[in-house]
């Protein structure tokens, strides 16, 4: 019998689901002898036309990480859609946009204006810009497109199956690999893999108690204490808005959760998720008093949807059209 | 105007609480105040009852604007839901804001039981101001499913 087909992806990412995968250590031996890797450019030599001569259906799984950016992101989406079986959104990026959904928060235009003009790093003389397609002499040059909305990987192709986290937890990646391995029935449809159906506050060890908060502090402004929840302690943490599935790496570390595991099961949008949580817990009940302490947020948005702008409901900042 | 010749009618949702609100409403129909009738109220127990998630999910189905009206301070038949939903509704508007909704499209309001007048003129002014702001315009086009679901809600 032929072994099974397996391909990895990334299209906006930074590489660090590619090192989670790595991360499964001598592991890795196991999974290259049990599947066929068909592609994966990260780590060994393939081409896009390797894929494209592949009959479509013929990769059994695809591990897909990094979210949808560009052009060339979008069609290798569509490539290895028609060419696997089973397509996973691999990691953040791929399941919720992570931080490269917080671009959302601006336009195209802001984003190159800033990289290829104002930043104090640019130097840009003769105010070149990316241009999809370009004449020269010898013909004509195409780099892809940058889209103006980053979107997710489920928000172009239709996906089988998710796996989050900024990275996926190597313990996750091996089990979910374990189980493919072994033959294991397919889960549902849609299903979240490799994480918990609870809170991340469900993994955290700390001592809950009554929470009134009179005022937030950022992370650096105080030293929290270990045993105590850090939301108890004003420190903004993301643990109630966020699945369970890390094992509550960062809260152990005494930095507060981030998020990156993306929404609790049944939750459609995790920073308003967590607006609820946070309103609960300020103890003023004056307008002005509630506004006072609502500032110490610094970047509400960026702060609450870190990893999740472009799967939440308003998928990016509204451009009024021109 | 719209382009079609007609009248913007802006689709106002109306979380009202129960005890107060509601029957504030309640009021000032049997009393035939008149008012704008774009408001679709949704009868809650409680405006501590409102996840800000209902509040997007109204958004996200087509709602020009929401309106969350509940008892005075002090009066809430729970004790303090009525102050745990400004404090949403305070955090909410920083959010849409960032998101780049215009925050007047969530509007808080205290409408005791009896003030009949006060919930007509309220729904009324609302509707004005959304009809002056113009059409809530998500950019959802990105997620095709989220636009069939509009439609069919679309009145």
């Amino acid at each position: 019998m032929s072994r099974p087909r397996l391909a990895l992806y990334w299209a906006a990412s930074c590489g660090g689901c590619e090192i989670a995968v790595l991360d499964i250590e001598e592991k890795i031996l196991d999974v290259a002898a049990f599947f066929d890797i068909v592609f994966w450019p990260c780590a060994m030599d393939f081409k896009y036309k390797d894929v494209e001569a592949m009959p479509d259906g013929s990769i059994d799984v695809c591990l897909f990480n990094g979210a949808i950016r560009t052009s060339e992101n979008e069609s290798m989406a569509q490539l290895l859609r028609k060419k696997s079986k089973v397509l996973v959104a691999f990691g953040s990026c791929a399941m919720d946009g992570c931080i490269p959904g917080l671009a959302n928060l601006t336009t195209r235009e802001d984003i190159f204006h800033w990289v290829y003009r104002e930043s104090p790093s640019t130097m840009n003389t003769e105010d070149v810009q990316p241009t999809p397609h370009f004449t020269v002499p010898e013909g004509e040059l195409e780099i892809p497109e940058f889209f103006a909305t980053l979107r997710t990987l489920a928000q172009v192709v239709p996906v089988d199956y998710f796996i989050p986290g900024c990275p996926p937890q190597p313990p996750q990646i091996l089990s979910v690999i374990s189980a493919i391995m072994q033959g294991a029935a397919l889960p549902p449809a849609g299903a979240v893999l490799g994480a918990g159906e609870k809170t991340c506050c469900d993994e955290c060890g700390r001592v809950r108690n009554e929470k009134r908060l009179k005022r937030f502090y950022r992370p650096w402004e105080i030293e929290p204490k270990v045993e105590e929840c850090l939301l108890d302690q004003g420190i903004i943490c993301m643990g109630p808005a966020t699945r369970s599935g890390c094992g509550a790496l960062c809260v152990k570390a005494n930095m507060p959760c981030r998020g990156c595991y993306g929404p609790a099961p049944n939750v459609m949008d995790q920073g308003v998720k967590m607006v609820s949580a946070l309103s609960s817990v300020i103890d003023a009940e004056d307008p002005s008093e509630i506004n006072g302490i609502l500032d110490q947020i610094a970047d509400p948005v960026g702060t609450l949807y870190r990893f999740s702008v472009a799967n939440s409901v308003f998928h990016r900042k509204q451009v009024p059209a021109t | 105007m719209g382009a079609d010749g007609k009248r913007f009618e802006p689709r106002v949702v109306g979380f009202l609480c129960n005890w107060c609100s509601y029957t504030g409403a309640d009021l000032a129909g049997t009393s035939r105040i008149k008012s704008a009738p774009n408001l679709r109220i949704i009868r809650v127990m409680c405006t501590g009852r409102v996840d800000p998630s209902f509040i997007l999910r109204a958004f996200q189905l087509g709602a020009d604007g929401v309106l969350v009206a509940g008892c005075h301070p002090g009066d809430c038949h729970y004790q303090e839901g009525n102050f745990k939903a400004l404090r949403r509704v305070l955090l909410l508007k920083r959010i849409l804001r960032e998101f780049g909704i215009d925050e007047r499209r969530l509007r808080l309001e205290w409408i005791s039981a009896s003030e009949a007048q006060k919930f007509a003129t309220a729904s009324t002014e609302f509707t004005e101001e959304l009809r002056a702001l113009g059409p809530l315009q998500l950019e959802t086009s990105v997620i095709a499913g989220h636009q069939e679901v509009a439609q069919e809600v679309r009145l």
